[in-house]
């Protein structure tokens, strides 16, 4: 390889600009925006003006409870299915593999409006599938836009049905480079099938899996759409109000971009420090 | 013998009462979508359930372009997908040719950063990205707005150079010793040899910048001037909207991209499994 400083940044210069205008300043600005008081004008300095409000403000603390919760449910139901439907997937004894991967690949190329409008469809109190489904085998129905678990459980499911998918095509990949004379030598040694999953695959999938959930974790942190289209603006009463919404209600809506920034500031520190705790719970030994 | 085949076939058949459910349950959704979109109104509020597709498709989707001008939303949506994704396939490529194959000044900074914005949260630069655009330059409701912000892509820069650094360098090196110019040879020689790769990159940014709604939604929020899916959006939730409408929008935002699906599996999967967008 050759050092050409001048050829380099030639092919770099057109990437570099759109990454300088629209994300390096935008990084620094809404740091700086956030130690902004941004409902007088011109602007002043405050820099605890929307920093103390933060801590002092039940709709963030809902807003950051009903992510965190959605988070710990969320993240680690899907990945664990997303492992499921790889493995299985994988399986040398799959007829119809085409179709299998069709189903659960298919919501990947689906938009979150599409499928926010078909949730919405399918939960509807009294003409949704969902319900009459229950009724028909004896169940009650469930409210699931006016209670705020059956609500959250809603907004689980939706984002599960949307990516579980996503990650399985990631873990798959990451299966199929495991040499195959690992297992091998483990069905000669006798071991269990489920022995070698718990033994060697996951052991080998581990950084894969841990790929997975760091990228879902910051992608759930973000939710917005989701509670924003299908428990319309984070309902019932902001019980699936999340840190996105919240972000997007102040910004857009009240045009409070301090308050904002400093809300989309502690998604980003949110986001970093469950990356770091993930990455060195994961980290090699030695 | 005989048992270990008996073994076989009773693990393969557990297999398939596994995934069968799974699958018809991950399928649901898309096909409850098929059904009402081509379900008159009244039929949606039946009692009973309805699992089959009716003929009523083109009375749904009139009415859906009664209550939002979709056809015109829909025109945006492909040209606006189409202009992104050749400029940012060809931004990201260069970058990412540049990585491979060169070394200069500055480049292990250059892979940090670009490293370190894979986990970090769009929220961050969402604002003071809607105040420049929106006031500073007074781009809102413009095709600019919607393709320029979301071209920068770290994943799909990765993605390239893991391609051209996987590429014989002796055949670029002798194009070189040729005294051919090197964005020729990054033109004629690197990017055809990339096509799987480009073909990959370029599905997954047409489906995200398709399927985008947050960025459309903030700064392009005219009737004229709105996204495909952000059209749709404006009737999720009114008391008074045609469900069949709604089903049909969500069917023809969906459809092709499921067909494309399709056709172009292998290049999807790729991409995805590279990471490409998220």
């Amino acid at each position: 390889m050759r050092t050409q400083n001048a050829t380099a940044y030639r092919f770099l210069t057109p990437y570099l600009l759109i990454f300088a205008i629209f994300w390096v300043w935008p990084i620094i600005s809404s740091f700086m925006i956030s130690f902004q008081a941004t409902r007088t004008v011109p602007w002043r300095f405050a820099p605890t003006f929307n920093w103390g409000r933060l801590i002092g403000d039940p709709a963030f603390f809902n807003a950051l409870k009903n992510t965190l919760l959605i988070l710990v449910i969320q993240v680690p139901v899907m990945i664990s299915l997303a492992i499921v439907m790889a493995v299985l997937l994988n399986s040398p004894l799959l007829k119809a593999r085409g179709l299998y991967r069709f189903a659960f690949f298919a919501p990947v190329v689906v938009g979150e409006v599409a499928y926010s409008a078909v949730f919405r469809l399918m939960f509807n109190l009294d003409f949704g599938i969902i319900n009459k489904l229950l009724n028909s085998v004896g169940l009650a129905k469930i409210d699931w836009f006016s209670n705020v678990t059956p609500a959250m459980a809603l907004i689980m499911i939706a984002v599960t049905w949307r990516w579980a998918g996503y990650n399985a095509i990631i873990l798959l990949a990451g299966l199929q480079s495991i040499p195959e004379d690992v297992y091998e030598a483990a069905t000669l040694d006798r071991v269990s099938k489920v022995r070698q999953f718990f033994y060697i695959t996951l052991p080998l999938l581990k950084p894969v899996i841990v790929f997975c959930a760091v990228l879902s974790i910051i992608g759930t942190m973000q939710l917005f759409t989701e509670p924003f289209l299908i428990t319309e603006r984070g309902g019932p009463g902001g019980g699936t109000e999340t840190l996105g919404l919240l972000l997007y209600r102040q910004g857009f809506r009240s045009l409070n971009f301090g308050y904002a920034s400093a809300v989309a500031y502690t998604m980003a520190g949110l986001a970093i420090a469950i990356t770091l705790v993930q990455l060195w719970l994961t980290r090699e030994p030695k | 013998m005989s048992s270990l085949s008996q073994r076989r076939l009773g693990r393969s058949l557990l297999l398939h009462l596994v995934l069968t459910p799974l699958a018809v349950i991950w399928l649901f959704p898309l096909w409850t979508m098929i059904v009402f979109s081509t379900m008159p109104d009244n039929g949606i509020f039946s009692p009973g359930i309805e699992l089959l597709p009716h003929d009523n498709f083109l009375a749904n989707f009139h009415n859906l372009q009664r209550d939002t001008d979709f056809v015109g939303a829909i025109g945006i949506s492909v040209s606006v997908a189409v202009t992104y994704t050749v400029l940012s396939v060809l931004l990201t490529s260069m970058a990412g040719w540049a990585l491979a194959r060169y070394n200069f000044v500055g480049k292990g900074f250059v892979v940090a950063i670009i490293l370190g914005t894979i986990t970090l949260p769009y929220a961050v630069v969402l604002i003071p990205q809607f105040i420049m655009v929106a006031r500073d330059f007074q781009l809102a409701n413009t095709w600019v707005a919607l393709i320029v912000p979301p071209l920068f892509n770290s994943l799909g820069v990765l993605f390239m150079r893991q391609a051209f650094s996987m590429m014989p360098h002796d055949l670029f090196d002798a194009a070189r010793v040729e005294g051919v110019k090197e964005w020729r040879i990054f033109l004629f020689v690197a990017l055809p040899l990339a096509r799987p790769m480009l073909a990959a990159l370029s599905i997954i940014l047409f489906l995200a910048s398709w399927n985008n709604y947050l960025w459309p939604l903030l700064i392009n929020s005219q009737p004229g001037a709105m996204t495909a899916p952000v059209a749709l959006g404006t009737l999720i939730g009114l008391t008074k909207v045609s469900w069949g409408g709604l089903m049909a929008g969500a069917v023809m935002l969906t459809v092709p991209m499921l067909v494309v699906f399709v056709l172009l599996q292998r290049h999807f999967i790729a991409g995805i499994a590279a990471g490409a967008v998220k």
